[in-house]
């Protein structure tokens, strides 16, 4: 408190740094500042708007249209987990059950499995209003549970759901002789009925589309809206201070059941869309894996933020897809790698040095294997992608690759964790020398397993941006305790 | 108040007229802050009735104690930090407006208009204390105020309750002198211009001078004085109370 004091009177914090806000940063960061001062929201939505009117009416590629229906869907989750945890801070873990509740319900009430066949205007809304009872059923006994009590409490409702859906294949009813199948169990429901609007039968992804992106823009409007009006400002007293909330005579119980119900039946339409896309529904779908892709988009994006939370949701799922093609993953991974010796660097100089080490260091490895006539991969077998069809006149593939992949790759790892405690003179060496292990990795190890270097990718990309910002890409700093 | 076989405030009778300033005094620990407590609804009290207006209180929500007319601030100052200057005001007039979350989404017209007069109010709670939290301070996050403007906005919340009987827990901490006689003179406004029942927990005795229509002494949860400033300051066992046992005697 002193120090602030000291600044003067009705000068505090915020006055003394004002100047600085207003200056301008300098180079690409500061333009960048600067647009980022000058667009408006309503016209960046409008721009993101135009961008998905545009890829529904001139991509037809049945991949991407589907790639797109997803991140539709996980859209819907994203905003919704984001009401939950952002809005009202709670750490709801049984979130992804909703989810798939909602897909159940659409698929029990429109396919051959009970041989219900409702039509999609009455099957959809009722679903969702289900989903929200089934949220303010959870909300009951989780109403006067915080932080760490609320997730095992709601973890708990989560695995409930999987094993009553892995488990009701085989119900037998009282005055039944043989038991009903009602969720097909591990088996999943296929042959779901696709949505029908006005007659309308929805043929594939690209009709999924039109309606996911009618839903989203009526969702992020709302969703702005209430967060600006009087519910949206009760929800983040709670999340502030629940004591000094109640204090000020607002119903925390109640609203917590809201931000449940809310969340649960946001997540239930999203389920009965997933449901209709997929055609068919399978408990795999709904556990863990999912929750955890959902809190990352939340959290990278910026915890309570909307435009963080759609920015987050592109990122977790469409990173992934573009990760699956090598050539992408090999440019992401080179150019990642390039920046960071940038940002490391701090200047150009030290740079220019850096790289010209790596290519020197690659070189030298790669005449000294040649000269002690070392065997290698053929290049045929490895270089793929055009940018490794680049790296092979230069970089060394021994022979037997997974074995040095993996020494290389602990080494790698060693090499980064020696790094972090190294002195300034050691690092500007040290650096190339991991980039160069970095890539040697890369083409030895990683590009043979694209699946688990996706995660890796990801993870390591979370870790980062946890590191660096916290508060995620677009959230705003948060204060927790001062 | 009961905490395990701890008697934190016992035997306690304390009566507070309408447009009253009372001032509660006492050293470190001797139930004042518990005393609030109580009376907000915080704790249920384990002995004993709180009266408000005739009706019991006691145990009730702490949101239906602040419906019912009493608002406070907190000794430890607890905004809403990662909201905003005004939000925190606006947020405490949720028990008194009605839009709900359907209302808020499509963006009714009524939903507008309460929004504006939320505004409104807020702004003219925060002009309360002349310029301090006014102007480019409203957008700002709470964090970000000094120490002494965290109390003001705690106050200016409280207000936004509409209450009947403020409850003050030490609202000249950390002020320099300056700062100190102004928040004497905006808590004789309070009663003035807002027309309410003030009670007071404070340690600067130039305030409690300043404000107080009557002074209660506690100490180990016991009243040991009750009166105006000057009998009770000069009280033997409020003394005692503050300097140890005979220090009044040597006086």
């Amino acid at each position: 408190m002193s120090e602030q004091e000291n600044l003067g009177i009705g000068t505090d914090e915020w006055v003394a740094q004002h100047e600085k806000r207003l200056a301008r940063r300098a180079g690409l960061l500061g333009v960048l500042d600067l647009l980022n001062q000058k667009v408006s929201p309503t016209i960046r939505y409008a721009i993101l708007g135009i961008a998905a009117i545009a890829f529904g009416l001139f991509v037809h590629d049945f991949y991407l249209q589907r790639i797109a229906a997803n991140l539709g869907v996980f859209l819907i989750l994203t905003l919704g987990l984001n009401v939950v945890m952002g809005f009202a801070g709670l750490l709801d873990l049984g979130f992804v059950a909703f989810f798939g509740f909602g897909a159940y319900a659409y698929a029990l009430t429109s396919s051959a499995q009970l041989n219900q066949h409702w039509p999609t205007y009455l099957s959809v809304p009722a679903i969702v209003i289900v989903t929200a009872f089934l949220g303010y059923l959870v909300s009951l006994p989780s109403r006067r549970l915080f932080g760490d009590y609320l997730a095992i409490v709601t973890l708990f409702f989560g695995q409930v759901f999987i094993q009553l859906i892995i488990s009701s294949d085989s119900i037998t009813f009282p005055g039944r002789e043989e038991s009903t199948d009602i969720t097909g169990g591990s088996n999943g429901i296929p042959g779901l009925d696709p949505f029908v609007f006005f007659g309308y039968k929805f043929k594939g992804a690209g009709d999924y589309y039109w309606l996911l992106l009618v839903i989203l823009v009526l969702l992020i409007i709302a969703i702005i809206r209430v967060d600006r009006t009087r519910v949206g400002r009760a929800w983040k007293t709670v999340r502030e201070d629940s004591l000094a909330s109640q204090a000020m005579g607002i119903k925390v119980n109640n609203l917590k059941m809201l931000a449940f119900i809310v969340g649960a039946a946001i997540a239930g339409l999203a389920g009965t869309i997933f449901a209709g896309i997929q055609n068919s529904v399978f408990i795999n779908g709904f556990d863990m894996p999912l929750l955890t892709l959902i809190y990352a988009a939340v959290i990278l994006g910026g915890s309570g933020s909307i435009p963080g939370s759609i920015l987050g949701a592109f990122v977790m799922s469409v990173l992934p897809e573009i990760l699956r093609v090598q050539n992408y993953s090999e440019m992401l991974f080179l150019s990642v790698l390039i920046l960071t010796i940038a940002a490391l660097g701090k200047s150009w100089k030290k740079f220019a040095f850096n790289i010209s080490l790596v290519l020197l260091v690659g070189l030298f490895i790669k005449v000294l294997t040649s000269a002690l006539n070392i065997a290698t991969t053929p290049a045929a077998t490895w270089a793929i992608a055009p940018v490794s069809k680049v790296l092979q006149h230069w970089l060394f593939i021994p022979q037997n690759r997974l074995l040095w992949g993996n020494v290389a790759f602990v080494l790698l790892i060693s090499l980064i964790a020696y790094y972090s405690i190294a002195k300034e003179k050691i690092k500007l060496y040290l650096l190339p020398l991991i980039a160069y292990v970095a890539i040697f990795v890369w083409e030895d190890r990683l590009v043979i397993e694209p699946n688990t270097t996706r995660q890796l990718i990801i993870g390591m990309l979370l870790v980062v941006l946890m590191i660096v910002r916290p508060q995620g890409f677009l959230g705003k700093t948060r204060v927790e305790v001062l | 108040m009961q905490f395990g076989a701890l008697k934190s405030v016992s035997e306690l009778d304390i009566t507070v007229n309408k447009g009253e300033i009372v001032s509660v005094i006492g050293p470190n620990g001797a139930g004042k802050t518990t005393l609030f407590n109580v009376v907000t609804g915080i704790y249920t009290p384990t002995e004993g009735d709180v009266l408000l207006e005739g009706k019991s209180i006691a145990g009730k929500d702490p949101a239906i104690i602040n419906r019912l007319g009493i608002a406070r601030t907190f000794q430890n100052v607890r905004l809403f930090l990662n909201m905003s200057v005004i939000e925190n005001v606006m947020a405490a007039t949720y028990a008194q407006t009605k839009s709900n979350i359907f209302s808020s989404a499509l963006g009714l017209p009524s939903s507008r208009r309460e929004e504006r007069e939320v505004r409104a109010k807020a702004e003219e709670l925060l002009s309360f204390f002349g310029t301090r939290l006014t102007g480019y301070r409203w957008e700002q996050p709470a964090y970000s105020l000094s120490y002494a403007n965290r109390r003001r906005l705690e106050i200016a919340r409280a207000l936004a309750t509409n209450p009947k009987v403020l409850l003050l827990d030490e609202p000249a901490a950390g002020m320099n002198p300056k700062e100190t006689q102004e928040i004497t003179e905006v808590i004789e406004r309070l009663r003035t211009e807002k027309d309410l029942t003030i009670l007071v927990i404070e340690h600067d005795m130039h305030v409690v001078e300043g404000i107080s229509d009557r002074v209660i002494a506690l100490d180990h949860g016991v009243k040991i004085a009750e009166g105006d400033f000057d009998s009770v300051a000069t009280h033997p066992d409020v003394v005692e109370a503050y300097l140890g046992k005979g220090s009044a005697d040597r006086k």
